[in-house]
């Protein structure tokens, strides 16, 4: 599996370091019911078979991270961008 | 038919033309008492248990593919129970009770081989841990053993002791550990199951629930619809995807973890060995292939296969405890999908739908928990109560905080 890195250009994934889904969002600690919205940010996935955003750290290249949009089923990768804060 | 020397003898003389298949192919009644999602070990242990132990027979296991097809066919057959933590320890001792008279209770070969699992070790802190660990499964009643270099010598002689990075020290021997053989512990139960009047459905593939007033009615499959009093849910890789036909979401990832297979040699490796440093194990089939494997890839994925950095990493690793695996030609590599947990233990509970069992999150340790988890899941189904042994593997521990957390990584399935 290569990645397309957008600062490196493609790179085998031994090169990064996966952290997982990309959709979840921390929720704000002040907010009412913030115990079960953290809840479900640290311990719910949707784990889907099919496309998934993930990040994913190139700590052996530029030291960036990464959202990258990958299909679960073959592992093909349509999309690879900055993480921008953890904005998709 | 029941199989035994006597009838082994006797087919023997009849030029074996009266064998008969080992389990019928069974199509969907309208109604069941209980419908197991997943034929594989698990689900068919379910029902094998449930007709054995709880009178309960109208029983159906929905298979998508064939017995044997899935994570059942694709994993390293070690069986053991040296876990530290209470919560999974007595649980993974069960399992291995289980495993010992299991060729008695299903009439089948299983080919149950207590030829020890020896963990080794290769710093002083780490023979601290392993002390720990086998004085906590000691306190458990099970056997462990702790072993000096010299005794492991005598075991395993052509390990590289002097390694200059992982030299061995010794290691944590649990004798009664060993390996079955994957496939018979899938058809002997299947057969089992079989003979006390379950259905076994192939190549029925769910693809819905129907759900009234948050209880499930019955099951929408690729071979018509099926009413279930009771449904449980064994399928292991595919927990999330088919759980989110029940609206259910769940701590769970899925992964792919890759087994290799070597060109078949002389007997070589008697025991179960694994590498303390990395994450190695290996043992010897009956055929003569060496059967290792390692960590999961480490992302998410249902494709079957993995990619190469890992291989390259697994063969790595067993070559610094064992040099000569390099003369050694690879025969195959193939990948399952596991159900990673959030805490890297696994689940068996009650979920919000009433009606609906869950098993699942078995990480990559669910072949040695086979016997167990069928054990109390048609536990929990029958008397809609946990049983004692897996009473902590509970799908609300990631609210409550009562983690069972073996290795301590934390909420991040890929590192357990």
């Amino acid at each position: 599996m290569r990645i397309p890195c957008p600062f490196c250009g493609p790179r085998g994934n031994e090169e990064f370091t996966y952290l997982g889904d990309a959709s979840v969002r921390r929720p704000d600690l002040n907010a009412p019911g913030a115990a079960a919205a953290f809840h479900d940010y640290v311990y719910l996935r949707d784990n889907p078979s099919g496309a998934h955003q993930e990040f994913w750290y190139h700590g052996g290249g530029c030291r960036s991270w990464l959202v990258v949009t990958r299909d679960t089923r073959t592992h093909e990768i349509s999309d690879a961008k900055p993480a921008d804060g953890g904005r998709l | 038919m029941r199989y035994s020397a006597f009838s082994l003898l006797l087919e023997a003389l009849r030029g074996h033309r009266g064998w008969t298949p080992a389990w019928r192919k069974a199509a969907p009644k309208a109604e069941y008492d209980v419908v197991i999602v997943g034929g594989g070990g698990h689900g068919l242990a379910t029902a094998f248990y449930l007709a054995s132990e709880h009178g309960i027979s109208n029983v159906a296991v929905l298979e998508k593919g064939y017995i044997g097809s899935g994570n059942a066919g694709r994993n390293t057959t070690i069986i053991r129970s040296n876990y530290l933590l209470p919560g999974n320890e007595g649980f993974y001792e069960w399992s291995m009770k289980l495993w010992e008279g299991l060729e008695q209770s299903f009439n089948y070969n299983a080919m149950v081989s207590q030829r020890g699992v020896l963990n080794l070790y290769h710093s002083d802190a780490q023979r601290d841990a392993f002390a720990r660990r086998g004085n906590a499964m000691r306190l458990h009643g099970v056997d462990a053993e702790l072993l000096d270099r010299e005794a492991v010598r005598r075991m395993v002689p052509f390990l590289d002791y002097d390694n200059a990075r992982f030299p061995i020290h010794g290691g944590l021997l649990q004798g009664r550990g060993g390996t079955a053989r994957h496939d018979a512990v899938v058809w002997g139960y299947a057969r089992g199951a079989d003979t006390r009047g379950v259905d076994i459905i192939e190549n029925c593939e769910v693809t819905g629930f129907d759900l009234h007033d948050g209880r499930v009615t019955s099951i929408d499959t690729t071979r018509g619809s099926i009413r279930a009093k009771k449904v449980g849910l064994a399928v292991a890789g595919n927990t999330s995807r088919v759980a989110a036909m029940a609206g259910l979401r769940l701590p769970i990832e899925s992964h792919v973890l890759q087994a290799f297979v070597s060109e078949g040699i002389k007997p070589a490796i008697d025991h179960v060995v694994t590498f303390g440093a990395g994450h190695f194990y290996i043992s010897q089939s009956d055929k003569g292939g060496l059967v290792f494997g390692g960590d999961i890839d480490g992302y998410n994925s249902y494709a079957w296969r993995g990619n190469l950095p890992t291989v390259e990493d697994v063969m790595e690793e067993g070559m610094a405890i064992w040099p000569g695996l390099g003369r050694i030609r690879m025969l195959r590599q193939w990948g399952g999908l596991m159900d990673m947990s959030m805490d890297g233990s696994p689940i068996i509970d009650t979920t919000p739908v009433r009606g609906l069992y869950l098993n699942c999150g078995w990480c990559y340790g669910g072949f040695k928990a086979t016997p167990a988890s069928g054990w109390c899941f048609a536990h929990l189904i029958a008397r809609d109560e946990p049983h004692p042994v897996a009473a902590a593997l509970r799908l609300d521990r990631t609210v409550t905080g009562a983690l069972i957390d073996e290795k301590g990584a934390g909420a991040q399935p890929n590192l357990h």
